[in-house]
């Protein structure tokens, strides 16, 4: 009986051992910060994720962990991903930049990509799209459709994503609407839909008829429906639901072709540590459709920016552009270069609030 | 800085919104804990009355009975935990934080096809002339209901817990359940029952989450709602109306300082998000200063598992 147990056993294993060599799919796993479920940052990780799956097929298996907290938790997640066999781990929240570090030191083998941060190793790799570019559409939209003269932005971390977005927003909204007033509120999260939804309504009552966000869910437009007249965009998902009021248009996230590309190198051999940085010309970023809430001329208007931050003849970031402080950060014609813009830490002129440190 | 652009009437108002879900929850644990469990699956209870409220009242198109809707979710997932604990005696901290992760998953499960759906809107409760009032209406009487349902449950369980015989009972089963059980009183029975009305004081707040103050629904959208409804019980010192006071304060200066924020108050925000919190572990400390006094009001045989060994 017992040698029979064995023998099994022993069969069994050679069995799967064998099925396991010979297909020997590239297992690729995924670190979220909210859930999949967000309609919003994650949800479009996750379809990147699944694009992986459906293009490579068996060739690929695919883990995520989901609503894993920004610090020593996702150490843990990413290690416990990295010991149960991942090929390739992307990490998809700027707060897991010192983590992944970390625990790329620990598993020289593994490949990890980090979204948003500016830390690489040999193993590290980063990536991230240019959001300022969708913000400049936004902020035009913005200054052109308040009524109030004051928008509303939900921010998430004082992190210079967040500060290039508020900045490139506010410039745009400001050249079309000189007595346009930003009022930020700094939510210190990425996703909880009640604080969003709190922040919206804060904003709302204050007198703003347009929110802007930075965070996750899609709760400060569902705060924005409720109060009626104000408008929102999607972010980082179409969160096209909400549409054609109070979304009016969105920016979106296409992190697909990456993901796919990213996989393909490490099945080639060819993976090497990178720095991705692409916008809407690339595709990375994309504009979701713009409602007929929205006059027809502004649209135009929001079109024709889209166009030329796709073919490079406009940079979001073109002087001439002060600091807060009034200082000259960008002469007349002279365009941001990507260190500046990698690490911003400042505001532009016009904009009253302060970051928190 | 713009000081003047925050309207304290309106602040209040929305004060009593951010604090009714928290306020619901921590009534239910509190009850929970007075007979004597300590359950510590709140988020996961709160999770599935939100989705189940959010899912009866699209589609019977009906916020009240999207409420009851979440009491009953609330209360059934409630009863896996007590039929755990109770019947087949497992660990109640471990099965409660098993609790809270089966609510995030199954809710998550049952709500893939109501994202991004509109909730029906919940009206003002028509209180007429007294909405009218000048300072008080704003504030006291220009509500949806659960608001003032939500006081009504804290003053039926203060009224119950300290006026009544019931209450008697519940409290001496959460004190010694040798004792009550040496009286002849059913520990078990009792306990299961307030572990149900627990479960659907959570569910209830789930839902004013889902179907009033964000209002939609969103996987994960309690967000640690369900820890925090756990320390102000502790905060409360499992008293009904300090439950109130803290569920409150805890909401208004959440709210407070968002408002601050958007109004362009120049005091760094770090400070102001971490506030409430900051202010909860001060009240835990304070209070428990005294020790004595302190471990006098918590029931004594509070997460002990219980066997009839008659």
């Amino acid at each position: 009986m017992n040698l029979m147990k064995t023998l099994f056993g022993a069969i069994t294993a050679a069995a799967i051992g064998g099925a396991a060599m010979a297909e020997d799919p590239v297992k690729v796993g995924f670190i979220y910060v909210g859930p999949i479920g967000d309609g919003g940052w994650t949800y479009e990780h996750n379809k990147g994720r699944l694009a992986v799956e459906e293009h490579f097929g068996d060739k690929v298996e695919t883990v995520f962990q989901e609503s894993v907290p920004e610090g020593a938790d996702a150490e843990r997640a990413m290690t416990q991903m990295a010991l149960s066999g991942a090929d390739l781990i992307f990490t998809t929240s700027f707060g897991y930049m010192d983590p992944t570090i970390n625990v790329a030191a620990n598993f020289p083998d593994v490949k990890f990509e980090h979204a948003t941060g500016y830390k690489r190793a040999d193993n590290v790799s980063t990536y991230s799209a240019r959001f300022y570019e969708g913000r400049a559409i936004q902020g035009h939209i913005a200054g052109k459709m308040t009524e109030s003269n004051k928008i509303g932005y939900i921010a998430s971390f004082p992190i210079p994503e967040v500060i290039r977005g508020i900045n490139s927003a506010y410039i745009h909204a400001k050249k079309v609407n000189p007595d346009v007033e930003f009022n930020i509120v700094w939510a210190y999260t990425w996703f909880d839909p009640a604080k969003e939804a709190d922040a919206a309504n804060a904003l709302i009552e204050q007198g703003a008829d347009v929110i802007l966000q930075h965070t996750d869910s899609t709760a400060p437009l569902a705060a924005a429906q409720a109060k009626g007249g104000v408008i929102g965009f999607g972010q980082a998902s179409d969160m096209a639901e909400y549409a054609p009021f109070p979304r009016v248009s969105s920016i979106i996230d296409d992190w697909a072709p990456y993901y796919i590309a990213r996989v393909q190198a490490v099945m080639d051999g060819t993976w090497e540590s990178t720095d991705t940085w692409d916008g809407i010309g690339p595709g990375m970023v994309a504009i979701g459709e713009i409602t007929d809430a929205v006059p027809a001329e502004v649209a135009e208007e929001a079109m024709a920016m889209k166009a030329a931050l796709a073919d490079g003849s406009y940079h979001a970031f073109t002087g001439p552009i002060n600091k807060q402080d009034g200082s000259v950060w960008l002469a007349e014609g002279e365009t941001a270069d990507d260190g500046t813009l990698a690490g911003m830490d400042f505001y532009v002129e016009g904009l009253t609030a302060e970051i928190p440190n | 800085m713009d000081f003047g652009s925050i309207n304290p009437l309106i602040l209040l108002a929305s004060l009593m919104v951010a604090s009714t879900p928290i306020l619901l929850a921590a009534i239910g644990e509190l009850v929970v804990e007075k007979s004597g469990v300590l359950n510590l699956g709140v988020e996961g209870m709160m999770i599935v009355g939100a989705v189940t409220g959010f899912i009866a009242a699209v589609n019977l198109d009906s916020p009240t009975l999207g409420f009851v809707a979440a009491a009953f979710g609330g209360a059934l997932l409630s009863l896996l935990f007590g039929f755990l604990t109770q019947v087949l005696l497992s660990n109640q901290v471990a099965t409660g934080l098993a609790l809270t992760l089966f609510g995030l998953g199954i809710a998550a499960l049952m709500g893939q096809n109501y994202v991004g759906i509109r909730a029906p809107a919940t009206l003002d409760v028509p209180l007429g002339p007294l909405a009218d009032i000048p300072v008080l209406g704003p504030v006291l009487f220009q509500h949806d209901a659960m608001i003032y349902v939500s006081i009504g449950i804290v003053a039926a369980v203060w009224y119950v817990l300290t006026k009544t015989r019931a209450g008697l009972i519940l409290r001496a089963v959460g004190e010694s359940h040798d004792a009550a059980h040496a009286l002849g009183y059913k520990v078990v029975r009792i306990r299961l029952m307030a572990i149900a009305f627990g479960g659907a004081c959570a569910g209830l707040g789930g839902a004013y989450l889902s179907l009033v103050r964000v209002p939609q629904w969103t996987e994960g959208m309690t967000a640690g709602a369900g820890w925090i409804a756990l320390a102000i019980v502790v905060f409360a010192s499992w008293k009904p109306w300090r439950a109130l006071l803290g569920a409150y304060l805890f909401g208004g200066i959440t709210v407070l300082q968002l408002n601050l924020q958007a109004a362009g108050f120049k005091i760094p925000v770090e400070y102001l998000s971490m506030s409430p919190y900051l202010i909860t572990i001060l009240v835990l400390v304070i209070m428990s200063r005294d020790r004595s006094r302190a471990a006098l009001n918590a029931p004594a045989a509070l997460g002990k598992p219980f066997h009839a060994s008659i």
